[in-house]
């Protein structure tokens, strides 16, 4: 019943907007000749979990990254939280605040601590005073079960701590969206599950999620949609028993079938 | 069970029955002749390479130190003290002449009775330094605000003179010497970074008006050598401006000097900023950062430390390139030993030598410094983060 929601929503009269957290419609976006998205529709409501998979290339990290502008689109509009993205730098910047995002490398500061990593931004743009963001990096640090780490550099923790540190940095803007971009694919096999665990948390507690991954079984767990991206384009998109018990598209049965194998 | 006793005696007939000899004792690695072993005479080259340094040190060094110690003369007034007698038949470095001409070396043509006021901006400035560069000082803002802002206005009216407290003014044309040097260098670095640093940004912003202005100032400024940005500032410029409104001549060449160290600075913190991962920034962006912040907490700390030994080598290139001043009638430290060794009442064989001895001891000493105490910065930013 429920994974049949975010099918309505996308019929939803303009009026109920106010449940949207992300809409994208008619995106297109080119590097040079390079059509890297075709006409992209996707909305997404709170509190939904989307998983978003596809062969490399197939645009799908660059369509999460058009959701916080650090790609710009060329066709389209994207709207966040009610804010629609354009070269608007007041704009960028109000959606940029509310959006956290999870990078596949960590991209965590070097040259900062984990603690510093988690309050430079609520200290900087949020204007937090230091001592209360000190508190809510270490609430989160605990979240994410590492807070004995916070007087460490990034470089002193393995793969999936530094991932965990990451996701902290990202809920210590108290997000309202959270992108995630291949959050394991750069970690060991033994340090994915402590890092899906966290996510898995996450999304049981309501947070809105857009996440590219290949961990169909997360996909299986908390996923209200998947949607499958092949050159550029949302091939499918359906609740995750649908998408993997009965794929429409020939690409997508042939996806699946060297994923899951 | 026997069985198979011989059959491994018949098959491994090769098992040995007595051990090995022991092998000879490893080198000696350790103590003071393992060491000498080890370092300096473990093969052909390596000690045909000791042997020839120790030959140039032998060559070299017994001389310098009998000409610059046991044979220089260290009290003395005139040439007389200076120049080979029968009761003096070696004669070394004649410091009698550098202690004497010191004032000279050190103030220029600054007012005798004024020169107090330079000691006081050596004092003023080596503070400032030593509060800069002390990583653990208290209160190291204030030591920023004290540097980068009292230092300079206090030092400025110090130096000219400010008629209205009694502080009689100095024309510039009357400083010479370390007074030169250390102003001309001091402002180029102070000046030199921050801009270098303006410009390495420029040329890689995504505005093809600043991009392009960067770019232009930087290979022009590049493309020509220092002689001739200063004779650009202190010959050409005159003649374009009316001369009530020509600047001060050492003004023009501070900043002739500042701006071609700007340009070379800039390409050396560009080569830092290209080793920073886009996705730092990128990571910047995305938890709100606005392009200044993002530049200032995350990508700059960490350029600049890829690129710390660069600009040091700028920084020393740079005050030794001070002296190229004593082209436009500037009188630096260097030019002032110039003008001292022509004095007659000093003309000896060893006058030139010991004034130039004493110069490139000078320049060493503050060279030397400056690179010490970059690898102690570099030394301490790596155990920094990387333990």
């Amino acid at each position: 019943m429920d994974e049949n929601a975010p099918g309505r929503t996308r019929f939803k009269p303009a009026s109920l907007n106010t449940a949207v957290a992300v809409d994208l419609s008619g995106v297109h976006k080119w590097y040079g000749d390079f059509h890297v998205l075709r006409d992209i529709n996707l909305r997404v409501t709170k509190g939904e979990r989307i998983v978003i998979c596809g062969p490399s290339g197939s645009g799908k990290s660059t369509m999460i990254r058009c959701i916080n502008r650090l790609e710009a689109h060329q066709q389209g509009r994207i709207v966040v939280d009610g804010v629609e993205l354009t070269d608007d730098v007041k704009k960028i910047d109000e959606v940029r605040r509310d959006v956290g995002m999870v990078f596949q490398h960590f991209n965590l500061f070097p040259h900062l601590t984990v603690l510093e990593n988690l309050t430079l931004a609520p200290i900087w743009v949020r204007k937090m005073p230091k001592a209360e963001a000190d508190e809510i990096a270490v609430h989160y640090l605990r979240r994410v079960k590492i807070p004995e780490q916070a007087g460490k550099y990034p470089g002193q923790l393995s793969g999936g701590q530094q991932q965990r540190v990451a996701i902290a940095r990202a809920l210590c803007m108290s997000p309202k969206i959270m992108l995630f971009d291949e959050p394991t694919s750069s970690l060991d096999p033994e340090m994915v599950k402590e890092v899906l665990d966290t996510m898995v948390e996450l999304a049981n507690d309501g947070m809105t999620m857009l996440v590219v991954t290949h961990e169909m079984g997360f996909a299986r767990q908390v996923a209200n949609r998947v949607v499958f991206m092949d050159e550029g384009q949302i091939v499918e998109m359906n609740a995750p028993q649908e998408f993997f018990a009965n794929p429409q598209h020939e690409r997508t049965k042939l996806f699946l079938s060297q994923i899951l194998n | 069970m026997s069985d198979t006793a011989t059959i491994t005696d018949a098959r491994l007939s090769f098992v040995r029955d007595r051990p090995f000899d022991p092998l000879p004792p490893p080198l000696v690695h350790s103590g003071a002749i393992g060491w000498l072993l080890q370092n300096l005479f473990s093969s052909f080259t390596n000690i045909l390479l000791t042997v020839s340094c120790v030959a140039m040190v032998v060559w070299l060094l017994p001389p310098l130190i009998e000409f610059l110690i046991f044979d220089a003369v260290w009290d003395g007034s005139s040439r007389a003290d200076c120049i080979v007698t029968p009761q003096r038949p070696a004669v070394g470095a004649c410091w009698a002449f550098v202690i004497e001409r010191l004032g000279f070396f050190t103030y220029g043509f600054y007012p005798i009775e004024e020169r107090w006021r330079v000691d006081v901006f050596f004092v003023l400035l080596a503070f400032g330094i030593g509060w800069m560069t002390w990583l653990d000082a208290p209160r190291r803002g204030l030591g920023m605000i004290y540097f980068f802002a009292v230092m300079p206005v206090l030092s400025f009216f110090l130096l000219v003179g400010l008629p209205a407290i009694g502080l009689q003014a100095v024309s510039t044309a009357q400083w010479g010497g370390v007074l030169v040097t250390i102003v001309v260098s001091a402002v180029g670095i102070v000046v030199s970074l921050p801009l270098g640093v303006l410009l390495a940004l420029g040329r890689r912003s995504k505005m093809p008006v600043v991009r392009m202005s960067s770019v232009i100032f930087i290979e022009v400024v590049r493309g020509v050598p220092l002689i001739t940005v200063l004779f650009m500032a202190s010959v050409m410029l005159p003649l374009f401006v009316p001369e009530s409104l020509t600047p001060d001549k050492l003004l023009r060449a501070l900043v002739g000097v500042a701006l071609f160290a700007a340009a070379y600075m800039a390409e050396v913190v560009r080569a830092g900023l290209q080793a920073i991962p886009r996705g730092q920034y990128e990571a910047a962006m995305a938890v709100g950062l606005s392009y200044w912040q993002a530049m200032r907490l995350i990508v700059l700390p960490q350029a600049l430390k890829v690129t710390l030994p660069n600009i040091v080598n700028t920084f020393i290139g740079l005050f030794k390139d001070t002296t190229l001043v004593f082209i436009v009638g500037i009188f630096d430290f260097l030019k002032t030993i110039e003008a001292a060794r022509g004095d007659v009442n000093w003309a000896t064989p060893v006058t030139s030598v010991t004034g130039y001895a004493f110069a490139a001891m000078f320049y060493f000493v503050f060279c030397y410094a400056m690179s010490r105490y970059a690898r102690y910065v570099e030394h301490r930013l790596r155990a920094g983060d990387r333990r």
